[in-house]
């Protein structure tokens, strides 16, 4: 079956695209692109006024499955994900049980085949459990699919043990992502250390104790080799370690996440609000400033969301009891879009970089371009609808937006993964 | 009595230097009534209030107990072991269940910070924080502030905006702090906050310190107030400081210290004393400089003041 998108702008850096042309699919591919193309038949849509770019990837999400479906499932999180013009994801390994063999892998696999609105890579984890104590069977994982290895959720708090991780990981050509926090500063911290821990009588979660464990790995980095990709990179320190990692030429790549970028502490008020609790924490404006000149200038290579969804009642509770994370798949496109390209602080081109081309280099998948040949994973954008965050606008199962209520512009309105549609006018496609 | 501007004793960030006067001056109309031989009157006769202890507290809880007795509430007692907490549910569902008895108002005091928000958000009845983690804990910061205005303001003529007031020991756990820095920058005292640096919160500046030192021998002769905060022997583990012994030697208030202070500064503490650490024995019963017995029963008066306000009881009710 063919399918022509027609008359939409066209963005894609890597083959320095920017223009309104069509586009022809067949077999799941794109078979051309130019002005004025016609096919014999097919299904032929109009995409005047939108914008046509390669696939979002969310490079860091967490599906809760198996084991914590009733936050959310790969069902309902690969179609939160389509609905926030996603094509790929790649899940966290933290689940119940954990992502650290090659069951676990290819159990995820199998029901993002089976349920899935989206691909879904597979991180494995790097240590048994989780724990940072023993290795995990990455080899097996990568034999069996697992794109990247990471400890998402916990830093690994022994050198010696992160140097082993690296040290082995590296035979696999796999990237290995960290989450940057080291437990002995951190203890229980709730909140970023300094003028919101003050007022609101909580611990607090220094901006140390990430940018110590970005400095450790970086320097594990250049000892081993091993590629490196820090996660929800967070403080302007923690970014300039990575600047000046990337000048000395080692292999290092970082994401930053919308909330660090358009929330600060400064949004925690006294109301507690249980969707600002993220780890690491909502920064002061100056680290978000610096995160945003960073997403500018190319220090930031990818924008990733950690989507973590939770269900109302482990959030509607005291604030030092509920769990981190908030949910992103569904905003993160219209922010960016809102934020950054809205007022040019970035152009359609550097977003393509950060939401699908660097997501795909770092997780070593097939690279996405408009032009002939390529998989056609695509994202529709429409830049100028006006929408509400709202629970009921959600696919997720999980309400723990911190931007909700929030008027956005700009949304995608239609996703295709392989030429064939998850989303069109801005409903699943079942 | 004209209507009481507020709706809970939770935060003082909304409240007016005259808001707090008008506690402590009805705190002060309160005190009549407890040196009666009858310590009781009709006011808040048909007010129902849940005392919502989460928290082990022994004090707190009975100034409370007694204020609500001697206004005729209603009282009820629910917490500890008894909670339905330790049965899983939530503080949300738990705060509903008691409203549905149709109660008026929440005395709560809780190991986490902001649960009072919380409950105010959620039950629709006046609530008053009885100390919430390390975050706040407003009645303490008006019996402080009362006994103050006792010692330095009506008995010793000064005016609150000339007070400068030294706070001495864990800043950076204390609920105390919370809430009595706030409030006596409200009032236009000086404040200076004094502690080693693992003591210090990030941001003293924050709660409205005026400066932070470590330096207790050199702020000491300023002070017309020394608030001795009192160092927690169980949260040693941690170590913010090698020794109780050298603590008392840095930050305790010792009778050698008694030299460095102003004749007329007097010395305040929320309680109970650890003698021999943050204060000794010489300082805690000092007959002229220890106001530390008068702070306990302002805790009644001014937990009596925030009941009675909030709830805007009987207006005949002080007459009674």
């Amino acid at each position: 079956m063919a399918l022509m998108l027609k008359n939409a702008r066209l963005v894609d850096p890597q083959v320095g695209l920017d223009e309104v042309a069509d586009i022809l699919i067949r077999d799941g591919r794109i078979v051309e692109v130019g002005h004025g193309l016609s096919m014999e038949k097919g299904i032929e849509r109009d995409l005047s006024g939108k914008v046509v770019v390669p696939g979002l990837v969310d490079m860091h999400v967490h599906l809760r499955e198996p084991g914590q479906e009733q936050k959310e499932d790969i069902a309902s999180g690969t179609r939160a994900a389509a609905h926030g013009g996603f094509t790929a994801v790649c899940a966290m390994p933290n689940t119940s049980p954990v992502i650290d063999n090659a069951l676990g892998v290819e159990y995820v696999k199998a029901r993002a085949e089976q349920v899935g609105k989206c691909r879904v890579l597979v991180a494995g984890a790097c240590s048994q459990g989780l724990k940072g104590e023993v290795l995990a069977e990455m080899g097996d994982m990568a034999a069996h699919g697992a794109v990247a290895f990471t400890d998402d959720g916990h830093g690994i708090q022994d050198a010696g043990m992160m140097r082993r991780v690296m040290d082995y990981a590296v035979q696999f050509g796999r990237t290995v992502m960290v989450h940057c926090q080291d437990d002995s500063l951190v203890g229980e911290g709730q909140v970023n250390e300094g003028v919101v821990s003050t007022r609101l009588g909580m611990l607090g979660w220094p901006a140390e104790g990430e940018e110590l464990e970005i400095a450790r790995d970086i320097a594990l980095c250049r000892l081993t080799g091993c590629p490196l990709h820090i996660q929800h990179v967070t403080t302007a320190r923690g970014l300039d370690l990575v600047r000046a990692a990337k000048a000395e030429g080692l292999p290092v790549t970082c994401e930053v996440t919308p909330h660090h970028l358009f929330l600060t502490e400064d949004d925690i008020d006294e109301a507690y609000d249980t969707a600002l609790k993220v780890n690491p924490p909502l920064r002061t404006a100056a680290d978000a400033a610096a995160l945003a000149a960073g997403v500018a200038d190319g220090t930031v290579d990818a924008l990733a969301t950690d989507h973590a969804p939770h269900t109302d009642w482990e959030k509607d509770r005291e604030f030092e009891l509920a769990p981190f994370g908030m949910t992103g798949l569904e905003t993160a496109l219209s922010l960016v879009l809102t934020h950054l390209v809205g007022p040019g602080t970035i152009g359609y081109d550097r977003l393509v970089e950060l939401m699908a081309v660097a997501p795909r280099a770092i997780l070593g998948a097939e690279p996405v371009k408009l032009e002939a040949g390529s998989v056609a994973d695509l994202t529709v954008i429409d830049p100028a609808e006006r929408w509400t965050v709202s629970r009921e606008g959600f696919c997720s199962k999980a309400g723990n937006s911190g931007f909700m209520g929030v008027e956005l512009t700009g949304r995608a309105t239609d996703v295709y993964v392989g030429g064939y549609a998850t989303m069109e006018e801005g409903s699943i496609v079942e | 009595m004209a209507g009481f501007p507020h709706e809970h004793l939770i935060d003082f960030s909304d409240y007016s230097a005259d808001d707090i006067m008008l506690l402590l001056e009805t705190a002060y109309k309160f005190k009549e009534v407890n040196e009666r031989r009858i310590k009781k009157v009709p006011t808040l006769k048909g007010f129902t209030v849940v005392n919502m202890f989460n928290e082990p507290s022994t004090r707190t809880r009975s100034s409370f107990e007694i204020a609500e007795k001697r206004l005729s509430a209603d009282s009820l007692n629910f917490g500890g072991s008894s909670t339905s907490t330790v049965k899983g549910e939530s503080l949300v569902d738990t705060v509903e269940t008691l409203c549905a008895y149709k109660i008026d108002l929440i005395v709560v005091r809780d190991k986490h910070a902001g649960v009072p928000r919380k409950i105010a958000d959620v039950s629709g009845v006046h609530v008053i924080d009885a100390g919430d983690g390390k975050h706040q804990h407003p009645t303490q910061a008006l019996l402080d502030l009362y006994s103050i205005w006792q010692e330095k303001v009506v008995a010793g003529g000064m005016a609150f905006d000339k007070l400068k007031v030294g706070i001495v020991g864990d800043i950076g756990h204390s609920r105390v702090c919370g809430s009595l820095i706030p409030a006596l920058k409200i009032m236009g005292c000086d404040v200076t906050v004094i502690a080693p640096p693992t003591l210090m919160p990030a941001r003293p500046d924050v709660l409205g310190a005026d400066r932070a030192t470590s330096d207790l021998d050199a702020a000491l002769p300023e002070l017309d107030v020394v608030y001795m905060l009192r160092i927690q022997r169980e949260r040693l583990e941690g170590a913010p400081f090698p020794s109780l012994r050298e603590y008392n030697q840095l930050f305790g208030l010792t009778q050698e210290r008694d030299a460095l202070m102003r004749p007329d500064a007097c010395v305040c503490h929320p309680g109970p004393i650890n003698r021999g650490v943050e204060l000794d024995s010489f300082m805690a019963d000092h007959p002229k400089r220890s106001i530390i017995l008068d702070q306990v029963y302002a805790g009644v008066l001014v937990r009596m003041a925030a009941l009675y306000l909030l709830l805007g009881g009987a207006s005949d009710g002080l007459d009674a």
